[in-house]
């Protein structure tokens, strides 16, 4: 008689029972980087108060923890609609990319224009380049049924090259001599300030509310739940999938493109090869702890951005390599996902038939 | 259901190991790049500033002094101090060389190390931190910091921002320091043309011609071996990149194969030292000692002592003598120098360089006298030389015993 393992999706977890996990998840995230830490020979409390501590200690701290959070935030939100309906989009890292380079183009040529409007400008050509980027794969994902898990990777690197090409090329800034740099925007060119740091923590939040009254309170939202259930389902009920895939990811481009535009003007006021940063990368493992709820998403970006914040404070401040640091953030991070899979699946023992 | 968990398993994998390597990604990043140093680098009177020690409290300085318990630096790293060679390695044995002949405690030096500098946020994320840890004076090593510093040296006027190898400053708080490192370039030059057999060297450059900086080096170095050896040509190979340890590897074999039996560089690894020495004969390095890499090929490097600006800038702002001066050091400031030179230097080398170096000490230019490119144009005449500006900014054209594809 032969046994074999089965992963089973577990029925819904009570919210309490959710949380209980959640608590037991970083619990054990803290105890195994713990370890870690007192292998290099520090004490685990002094490193993690220093993170904490490092992201809250001062008004600068603070700003520096939300100005990570901003585009991070932005980008979990992006993924979020794609998610829903099982559209796997790694693409958002180059999605931002591309909102970045559009918002760009017209703060380098169209600086003449009064702030308002260039700025308005810039959100739209952000949303179109992010939204434009989102929408080839999905384009062929409908037309051809290519893998759009490869295909959306795939343009992020299309992206980053492209920056590349604009930075030693056409939009080299002329005043550098030849060395290659796009130059920095004009004031005029530069998003503005809400209490002391710049508007995208406000977009953001609006954003939360935005997407999350799209996603439950819409009937595209509910469109993209019964395509994400059943595409059978979905086309059975009259749906339009081709299109309703399309519209979707063009939103979730545009989103991760108005991640794009906000870093350019807002925190970085030049484009640069890191304008995005793995922003989109870390931005799934967000959207996806989340379970795609926008108010989550709101929460774990604030956990993640305290953490990255603090890391790299509490990686000066010991003396510690860099690598110490992502190993730190590499451990809570794996504890953390694998809890996440164990609220979700569970292993079950069969007897084989045969 | 096995697609969706198949699929989901491939997303998470895919994520995870795109999330780790997507943060580390450094770019194509100008770790070495060179400096348009039009914006006046007047030479500082760093070697006077050297001699006037003391606690004379200088009153040409634009801030006030600052009690050494008191004085925090921060240090913005492109690099790990831990890659123990090369170009991040180099700036920080210059910054411990500051620390010690200041004796600063370790607390007192702030470490930001792998700032991306092709990332503005991460740059700007990264001062502010030595700023929040109360640094009074930052020094950003790569050439990518300089528009973030220059914002930043607006915003926190009372903070002394310096910038390695850029053209920017603004007199005050933000300034910009870098070499003349063609002077230990001239003097490599010489251990080459005694040592080569076959009178053909091999030089493997990071940039082409329209670099100035790797341009100036390249003939500094190719009027060094002149200096000896007047039949030995320099073939020069570019790899367009200014760390790439394969395609420097490459470049490096091409040139043995060719013939070189001594590989020169301007590159930021080890890689084109090791291709010389396990084909048996012999190389020159760049940024730091590489003989502890290739033993038996390395003769010697033209390196950098930053220690030299790190001790004379912290001082100045310690003393309060600080004045918002570029910084432009050379030999006679201890900024550049050769690293020893190893058995595998030829004999005569160590007199052949010592006479050299004196001789640029005694006021040596290099780049002056009868000056004629490899197309035959006249390029100074005797009696002129050319100025610093000139040869980190504009030296377009390589020197006559230069042969580049």
């Amino acid at each position: 008689m032969k046994y074999k393992i089965q992963v089973v999706k577990k029925a819904e977890v009570s919210l309490s029972k959710n949380l209980l996990l959640s608590l037991l998840a970083i619990v054990s995230a803290l105890l195994a980087g713990g370890i870690f830490i007192l292998a290099i020979g520090h004490n685990p409390l002094n490193i993690y108060g220093s993170i904490v501590q490092g992201a809250w200690r001062s008004p600068i701290a603070i700003k520096g923890t939300i100005k990570i959070a901003i585009p991070l935030l932005i980008a979990s939100l992006g993924i979020t609609p794609a998610f829903q309906m099982k559209f796997w989009n790694i693409g958002a890292e180059g999605q931002i990319i591309m909102g970045g380079i559009f918002a760009t183009y017209f703060a380098l040529f169209f600086d003449h224009l009064p702030h308002g409007l260039l700025l308005l400008l810039m959100f739209i050509a952000g949303m179109l380049g992010g939204g434009l980027w989102g929408l080839i794969p999905a384009y062929f994902k409908t037309k051809f049924g290519t893998n759009e898990t490869l295909f959306t990777l795939m343009l992020n690197y299309i992206a980053l090259y492209l920056i590349k090409y604009f930075t030693e090329g056409p939009w080299r800034d002329p005043a550098s001599s030849g060395f290659p740099k796009i130059a920095s925007f004009a004031k005029n060119a530069r998003l503005d300030q809400v209490l002391g740091l710049h508007a995208g923590w406000v977009i953001g939040l609006l954003l939360v509310v935005l997407v999350f009254i799209y996603l439950n309170f819409t009937k595209r939202g509910y469109e993209i739940k019964v395509v994400g259930e059943s595409t059978n389902t979905a086309r059975y009920a009259g749906m339009n999938v081709k299109k309703i895939v399309m519209r979707t990811m063009f939103l979730s481009g545009a989103i991760c493109g108005i991640a794009g535009m906000t870093q350019v003007s807002g925190a970085a006021f030049t484009l640069g090869e890191g304008v995005a940063g793995g922003v989109g990368f870390t931005a799934i493992i967000v959207a996806w702890l989340a379970k795609l709820n926008p108010v989550i998403i709101l929460i774990v970006t604030v956990l993640f951005s305290m953490l990255e914040k603090g890391c790299s404070v509490m990686q000066s401040s010991f003396g510690l390599s860099t690598a110490v640091s992502s190993i730190l953030q590499g451990i809570i991070l794996f504890f953390i996902l694998a809890f996440d899979f164990f609220t979700r699946y569970r292993f079950v023992l069969r007897k084989s038939t045969n | 259901m096995f697609k969706k968990l198949s699929s989901l398993a491939l997303v998470a994998v895919m994520v995870l190991s795109l999330a780790a390597c997507g943060t580390t990604d450094k770019g194509n990043a100008t770790t070495t790049s060179g400096t348009k140093a039009t914006d006046t680098p007047a030479p500082t009177q760093a070697a006077a500033e050297e001699a006037s020690t003391g606690d004379s409290e200088a009153t040409s300085g634009l801030f006030a002094p600052i009690a050494k318990e008191d004085i925090k630096v921060g240090v913005i790293h492109i690099g790990d101090p831990a890659d123990g060679a090369g170009y991040t390695f180099a700036h920080d044995q210059g910054i411990i060389a500051m620390q010690q002949a200041l004796s600063l405690s370790d607390d007192q030096i702030i470490r930001k190390n792998n700032v991306n500098d092709a990332d503005a946020v991460a740059i700007r994320t990264a001062i502010e931190e030595c700023i929040e840890e109360g640094s009074n004076i930052i020094f950003g090593t790569s050439w990518g910091y300089m528009d973030t510093m220059e914002e930043l040296a607006s915003e926190y006027p009372d903070i002394i921002f310096s910038h390695c190898s850029g053209y920017k400053s603004n007199g005050s708080n933000f300034n910009n320091y870098f070499g003349r490192i063609y002077q230990a370039r001239y003097l490599s030059g010489i251990a080459a043309g005694l040592k080569t057999q076959s009178d053909k060297i091999g030089y493997v450059a990071a940039m082409g011609s329209d670099n100035s900086e790797v341009t100036g080096g390249i003939n500094a170095f190719a009027m060094g071996v002149e200096s000896v050896n007047p039949d030995a040509k320099v073939y020069v190979k570019v790899t367009n990149t200014w760390f790439d340890p394969t395609l420097e590897q490459q470049a490096a074999e091409a040139l043995l194969d060719a013939g070189c039996d001594v590989i020169a560089q301007h590159a930021d690894t080890t890689a084109p030292q090791l291709a010389a020495e396990k084909r048996g004969v012999w190389g020159i390095g760049y940024n730091s000692d590489m003989t502890k890499d290739a033993p038996k090929a390395h003769i010697t490097a033209p390196v950098w002592n930053w220690g030299a600006y790190y001790t004379s800038a912290v001082k100045s702002v310690i003393d309060g003598s600080w004045d918002g001066s570029n910084y432009f050091g050379g030999m006679a400031e201890g900024l550049v120098e050769l690293s020893p030179l190893s058995e595998n230097a030829a004999e005569g080398t160590a007199e052949a360089i010592e006479a050299a170096k004196q001789k640029i000490l005694d006021g040596f230019k290099v780049f002056e006298g009868n000056i004629v490119d490899n197309a035959g144009n006249q390029i100074n005449q005797d009696g002129a030389f050319l100025s610093d500006a000139d040869i980190t900014g504009k030296m377009n054209w390589y020197y006559r015993n230069v042969v580049a594809e």
